[in-house]
């Protein structure tokens, strides 16, 4: 049996009052793809306190920088150069060390390298929109690439995107895999977005907003933000192999 | 006031939206030039041990509708219950597999290994079983559920035993159909919704 098994008790349950409401009216999708029944909830078990492990073998050099990786290296893509990074940390405030790290993202007009997506911004040919890298040991990551562009969407009349990034992170458990989406200080259009506003604590929807972060700026280069995320934790305690009720 | 909890909560989730493809499975939006091939596209490698099995389903929203936009990944122990790094697992079984939803039909495929029965923390077995989680557009935060087999013993599994209306139980297990052959959905809301799950 691997060792954190042995030594780290379940998960933390999760705190659904963080996260979204999964049926809102004003996202209209939610309305028919949200359960109505209650979940269903358990002491999580081996089967969700494993999961997929992903060694840095699988990284290709290029695939963390957005603005190249498309055409490998070839050409570059339009639009404002930004670093992304931060850190993936667990509720037990301990670095996430060697996990996996995926984003996508729309270019800088707008416009998703999707079949579905027939946004008037064209597509740029050195744009592909996806990026992946494994944390380090102290479980920081990060990522080049160009500042997306804000799009409308087919919901209410007229809603519009805020510039966001989609995450997908991994942990070391099953039970700890998040899909999120970062969005960026300062964009007026995040008080105006449906999907933002799932998550109806605004101090909560805060904790989604990457600050302009200029100390890690390159002169001439590219701006920086700080997205850091938290994933769930497992609990520790020195009674945590005792008998229930014990 | 009191002390300060050192403590931190989880990032709140937001939804895939309708391109988590180009994210997580980019060679099925024809983008071909970035990864050698997408994550997860085997939970197994030839030479797994065990019975080889293949399971389809579809996701159905609350209309009825197997909407063509899910994507979906499991995880799973090896025929003998043991998970990837655990002592004595299968060296052919990652376990972990990503799939999605056919762009026209909406019928999603998953070729693995049948799981054995895993122990439980505080002793005691759950019947064999492959945890799923399912994310799409209209999804705020990843469903997580459980698809069993209705060949297994599944009497004794702690999970199904805790299903109040029993015939929910039905929905967590998938219908043999043929030679190691099942069929399993997914339903999102309404008649016979899908138990999901919080652990």
């Amino acid at each position: 049996m691997a060792k954190d098994m042995q030594d780290l008790g379940p998960l933390i349950p999760r705190n659904r009052a963080i996260h979204p409401v999964p049926h809102d009216p004003d996202y209209k999708t939610t309305l028919t793809r949200s359960p109505r029944l209650p979940l269903l909830s358990m002491e999580s078990t081996p089967s969700e306190e494993t999961g997929p492990r992903f060694g840095h073998s699988l990284i290709g050099p290029l695939d963390n920088n957005l603005i190249a990786n498309f055409t490998g290296g070839e050409s570059l893509a339009v639009g404002e150069r930004i670093l992304v990074h931060g850190r993936v940390l667990d509720e037990n405030a301990r670095p996430v060390p060697n996990t996996l790290v995926e984003i996508w993202q729309a270019n800088a007009g707008g416009r998703y390298r999707h079949v579905k997506d027939t946004y008037f911004a064209p597509l740029d040919p050195n744009f592909g929109g996806c990026g992946r890298t494994i944390t380090d040991e102290n479980g920081y990551y990060e990522f080049l690439t160009i500042r997306p562009g804000a799009y409308p969407w087919p919901n209410r009349a007229n809603d519009w995107r805020p510039m966001h990034i989609h995450y997908s992170v991994f942990g070391h458990s099953f039970g700890q895999r998040l899909i999120t989406q970062s969005y960026f200080e300062g964009d007026p259009l995040i008080d105006l977005c449906p999907i933002a506003a799932t998550i109806k604590d605004r101090s909560q929807l805060d904790r989604l907003v990457a600050p302009l972060d200029f100390s890690k700026s390159r002169p001439h280069d590219f701006l920086a933000y700080k997205f850091d995320i938290v994933l769930r934790g497992r609990r520790q305690t020195m009674f945590e192999n005792k008998p229930e009720g014990m | 006031m009191v002390q300060k909890l050192d403590t931190l909560q989880e990032t709140p989730s937001q939804t895939a939206g309708p391109y988590v493809h180009i994210g997580c499975m980019p060679s099925f939006t024809g983008i071909t030039s970035i990864y050698p091939q997408d994550l997860g596209a085997s939970p197994i490698s030839d030479g797994a041990k065990g019975e080889i099995v293949t399971i389809r389903g579809e996701v159905y929203d609350g209309t009825g509708w197997a909407f063509r936009d899910a994507m979906l990944e499991s995880w799973q122990a090896d025929a003998n219950g043991l998970f990837p790094e655990q002592e004595g697992a299968d060296p052919n079984v990652s376990g972990f597999a990503r799939f999605a939803a056919d762009k026209e039909t909406g019928v999603w495929e998953l070729r693995t290994v049948k799981p054995g029965p895993v122990p439980m923390r505080g002793g005691g077995y759950q019947a064999p079983h492959i945890s799923l989680w399912i994310v799409a557009r209209g999804i705020n935060i990843g469903l997580n559920t459980r698809l069993y087999f209705d060949d297994e013993d599944n009497w004794d599994d702690p999970l199904l035993a805790r299903i109040e209306q029993r015939p929910r139980v039905d929905t967590l297990i998938a219908t043999k159909i043929g030679e190691s052959e099942y069929r399993f959905d997914i339903r999102l809301q309404g008649e016979g919704e899908t138990v999901f799950l919080d652990l």
